[in-house]
């Protein structure tokens, strides 16, 4: 019992360094994930984010084709980046729709008139509500939303080169 | 406590390189009327976690989001729900990650019983102690 | 030049190292006796200690010459900086840091060389070996995985800069004070190193050890009270503590050596508790350890203050797996060979104080978990967050039992005595607490419980402490009593600060025109002007505020909110009033869209008690020193007899 005590900081300790080492051996993913997929769209309705484009509300995603829904901004610097994947996501068939993050029409217009516009539809977020409301935590966000208006992916950060097949593959999947 | 300022530092340097044109939310700087309802949304605020920054809440956070969530609270709150509401509803958005107040479930029990069963086991040894060395039986500490 | 030379002088510096360690260990041969090799330890330890503060001082003078040709100074400095600034950007960086660590860890070396004179002779070199073996573990870090004097080819034509939020005076003095803290620690750890080492530890130890855990918990609590500051005045919220993972790092060694420090003083007064004291100078000084390589790898929240790569990661951590897990291990092994210490019975100073280290401990062992709970649990796949409404609830009762213990405590007397025997006024202090506390929550609308508790324990305290003057004339009071008392009031002002800080601090946000006024509390705040400033290397749009205490006399305030250019951040810099009564905290935000100005205001009563309250714990560890060290001397005769 005694020597059992005695050794009990040694143990403590080992636990504690060898947690830390763990933990430095796996750097930690610093991003926080939705808990919203799996969930449906909750009930929204957002203006048009610019002239011409129309607004997004949770009834156009609910309308039996699946939707990518692209959180983004056009202050937000990898959604430049970002862009061209998203146009070619719309020309190999994925219907691709935008939630404009605290953004003003005149900065939406002009970053879609220099970046290209792969939106059906954009909606004008300005104080990130329906952003919070699915879990998003950042710009460029995008989620996978099937025909039944129910989250089905949150992808955050950029949309990769390497990530196009299997979105492609994975909205046709969803239809 | 550098971090923190470093925090602070980093996620100024980022809206420097692209700042958002839009004004704040409604309540994100602003205090609800209601001295009563903006006590609780504070108290709320302060045990929320900015996305963001992450070392810090949304109550001490300059960040875009940050202001958003205040004002997000602030109109829950005034429009009825309590604070454990509005936490319930940020917690089924983001998880236990968001709350700085971690609930009580299987996964941190041990957490929320440390206290006490410390004090208990400290008490009990430094009792045994005592008893044992006033009894001149003792062999060391 | 001064490159080279800096790097050469700590390979010396490490060299010498090496053989402090071995002249140091020399002396527990198996025989026991006192080899020939042994005295060259405290020579060896003063030299290393000096050419590490050579190294030191090298890097200094390129920052301060903004050398562009070395590669730390390249990356984290700026010929356009203030002075001091670049003074301090020396150990504003992880390299110079750790380079300044080792140079305070070598004037530890050299305290202990040429100021111990009253201790075993084989305690104090085998205490030297350790400290030499806890230096060359960093000195091998620093020459081989961060170099400080790294050269840059070619170099360029200006530097990098520094953070803005770190071009304060507070950098300059922060980190220093919390390491000098650290390091006093591991003076202490090498002490109980050497006390196991050579399976002894009796009062002369323990007085042995006593001036260094003093002075580390001195500069810790001024580095944490200061820290507060900085964080309160810099942040621009209001808040000054937030239970962040690196305040912890900082708050868990205090911890540590608060308790250290009360069972110190049993072993040395009284030869109780050996064993717990020498396991609480372990702890402490683990957790420094453990504290700063937090701070320095990032480990525990996201964004890298300090850019560790992992393998520098590793490395420290296996340092600190091998001086943590050996003291404790050499703790489980051979701490039954220190012969137990003198008894006590439950009601006695003694008794008093194992409470006191019980509930300290426990605190401690709450940050602890509380600041690891979630990379555990992140571990098994769950995210959570552990923060203030934890900390708050689980840590603060105990603290207020601490409080409430603080009142009868320091009046028992040694080994033995009776709770009837205590000044009734203990009690009624005790007592009137209770029911103030009671009458706080019951009164004031929305009051939460701690804060009252706090606020009426303090109040109660403020007098409790001052009971042990009472017991023989002013005059012939011990400057050690002094001491006591002056640290026990200042948490009863530190605890008044706390706790009315958190009961009635008023907040107001709003947004105003020039020429608008509102309120915050009993004050009345104009905005008249906003207008632009330039500084040495910022640019600000600055707010005129004018303040009014109740219609009183006005006092004008100016909130800032700067850009620096390198690197382009932008900061708001509070502007504080303080008065007697409190502060008034203001900060300008943004402009808004109809051409008002954000502004955040506060009142905050009897917030500066905080710190002040800090100021005088550590006040009351600096006068206890000056005394311990006096006593020593007078003590010197005693010991001289019983070891020959």
């Amino acid at each position: 019992m005694k020597r059992v005590l005695l050794w009990t900081p040694f143990a403590l300790a080992a636990l504690l360094l060898g947690l830390m080492l763990a933990r430095l051996d796996a750097p930690h993913d610093e991003t926080i994930a939705s808990q919203w997929v799996d969930k449906p769209m909750p009930a929204f309705n957002l203006p048009p984010a610019t002239d011409g484009i129309p607004g997004l509300a949770a009834a156009d995603l609910a309308t039996g084709e699946p939707h990518l829904v692209n959180i983004f901004a056009s202050w937000c610097v990898p959604c430049r980046v970002e862009a061209p994947m998203l146009e070619t996501l719309r020309a190999r068939g994925v219907r691709v729709v935008g939630i404009a993050i605290r953004d003003t029409p005149k900065d939406v217009a002009s970053f879609l008139s220099e970046y290209g516009n792969p939106y059906a539809r954009i909606g004008s977020d300005v104080d990130s509500n329906v952003q919070i409301a699915i879990g998003s935590s950042g710009v460029p966000e995008s989620f996978l939303v099937d025909g039944k208006g129910i989250v089905r992916e949150q992808i955050q950060g950029v949309i990769l080169e390497s990530d196009v097949d299997r979105i492609v593959a994975k909205m046709k999947a969803m239809r | 406590m550098m971090r923190r300022v470093l925090l602070v530092a980093l996620v100024f340097a980022a809206p420097l390189a692209a700042q958002d044109a839009v004004p704040p939310a409604e309540y994100a700087y602003r205090q609800l009327p209601d001295a009563r309802a903006e006590a609780e949304a504070h108290a709320l605020m302060t045990t929320l976690r900015c996305l963001v920054c992450q070392g810090q809440s949304i109550a001490d956070s300059d960040a875009a989001l940050a202001g958003d969530m205040r004002s997000l609270v602030r109109q829950r709150i005034a429009a009825g729900e309590t604070p454990d509401q509005v936490r319930a509803w940020l917690v089924d958005r983001y998880g236990d990650w968001v709350s700085y107040d971690p609930p009580l479930t299987p996964a941190t029990w041990p957490l929320w019983a440390a206290p006490i069963a410390l004090l208990g086991l400290g008490g009990w040894l430094a009792a045994r102690k005592l008893r044992r060395k006033r009894s001149g039986t003792g062999d060391g500490e | 030049m001064i490159a080279e030379t800096g790097l050469l002088l700590l390979w010396l510096a490490a060299a010498l190292a090496v053989l402090q360690a071995l002249a140091g260990f020399a002396g527990l041969s198996r025989r026991g006796e006192y080899v020939a090799i042994s005295p060259a330890a405290r020579p060896l330890a003063v030299l290393q200690g000096l050419l590490c503060l050579a190294a030191f001082g090298c890097l200094i003078a390129l920052f301060l010459r903004t050398d562009l040709s070395v590669l730390l100074v390249a990356d984290n400095s700026h010929s356009a900086k203030p002075w001091l600034f670049k003074f301090a950007g020396a150990w504003g960086n992880h390299e110079g840091s750790m380079l300044l660590w080792l140079t305070i860890l070598g004037l530890g070396s050299i305290g202990v060389a040429l100021f111990e004179r009253q201790l075993a002779p084989r305690i104090v070199s085998a205490t030297l070996g350790a400290q030499a073996v806890l230096a060359l573990g960093f000195y091998a870090f620093l020459l081989f995985a961060s170099n400080p004097f790294a050269r840059l080819s070619p170099a360029p034509p200006e530097g990098a800069g520094l953070n803005p939020l770190l071009q304060d005076p507070g950098l300059a003095f922060h980190p220093p004070t919390l390491y000098l803290g650290y390091v006093g620690l591991s003076v202490a750890f090498s002490f109980a190193v050497g006390a196991m080492l050579a399976g002894d530890a009796n009062r002369a130890f323990a007085r042995a050890m006593r001036p260094s855990v003093l002075i580390a918990w001195v500069f810790l609590t001024l580095g944490i009270t200061a820290g507060s500051y900085w964080a309160y005045y810099e942040l621009g919220w209001g808040g000054w503590w937030f239970w962040d993972p690196v305040e912890n790092a900082s708050l868990m060694p205090w911890l540590a050596a608060t308790a250290l420090l009360h069972s110190v003083s049993v072993t040395a007064n009284r030869d109780g508790l050996r064993a717990w004291t020498i396991m609480l100078a372990l702890v402490a000084f683990s957790m420094s350890m453990i504290g700063t390589f937090i701070v320095r790898s990032g480990l525990l929240t996201s964004v890298h203050s300090f850019a560790v790569d992992p393998t520098r990661g590793v490395f420290i951590l296996v340092l600190l797996a091998l001086y943590i897990g050996g003291a404790l291990a050499l703790f489980g092994a051979r701490i039954g060979k220190v012969a137990s210490g003198a008894t006590f019975a439950p009601v006695s100073r003694e008794g008093a104080l194992v409470m006191n280290n019980l509930l300290l401990s426990v605190i401690l062992a709450i940050v602890l978990i509380g600041t690891f709970y979630p990379i555990a649990a992140e571990a098994l796949g769950y995210r959570l967050s552990v923060g203030p409404p934890y900390f708050n609830r689980a840590a603060g009762p105990i603290a207020l039992g601490l409080v409430a213990l603080l009142f009868v405590g320091p009046l028992l007397r040694w080994r033995r005595d009776r709770l009837a025997r205590l000044p009734v006024i203990a009690w009624m202090m005790l007592a009137i607490a209770g029911v103030g506390a009671i009458a706080l929550v019951v009164l004031v609308p929305r009051s939460a419980i701690l804060p009252a508790l706090g606020l009426a324990l303090g109040g109660g305290l403020a007098i409790a402490s001052l009971l042990p003057l009472t017991r023989r004339s002013l005059r012939r009071t011990p400057a050690t009593t002094w001491a006591m008392v002056i640290a026990h009031f200042g948490v009863a002002v530190a605890l008044i600060g706390m706790a009315s800080n958190a009961a009635f601090t008023e907040e107001r946000l709003i947004a105003l025109r020039a020429g608008e006024t509102t309120t915050v509390g009993p004050w009345q705040v104009e905005l008249t002007a906003i207008d632009p400033v330039v500084g040495p290397n910022w640019t600000a749009i600055e707010g005129g505020l004018v303040a009014r205490y109740d219609g009183g006399a006005p006092t004008t305030l100016h909130p800032q909110l700067r850009a620096f250019t390198t690197p382009p951040t932008e900061t708001s810099e509070a502007a504080l009033l303080t008065r007697w009564k409190g502060q008034l905290y203001a900060v300008l935000g943004q402009p808004t869209s109809e051409g008002r100005w954000q502004l955040r205001l506060w009142w905050k009563p009897f917030v500066t008690l905080i710190w002040l309250g800090g100021i005088l714990i550590a006040l009351g560890g600096a006068l206890s020193l000056v005394a311990r060290i006096g006593l020593l001397r007078r003590a010197r005769h005693y010991v001289r007899q019983v070891m020959p």
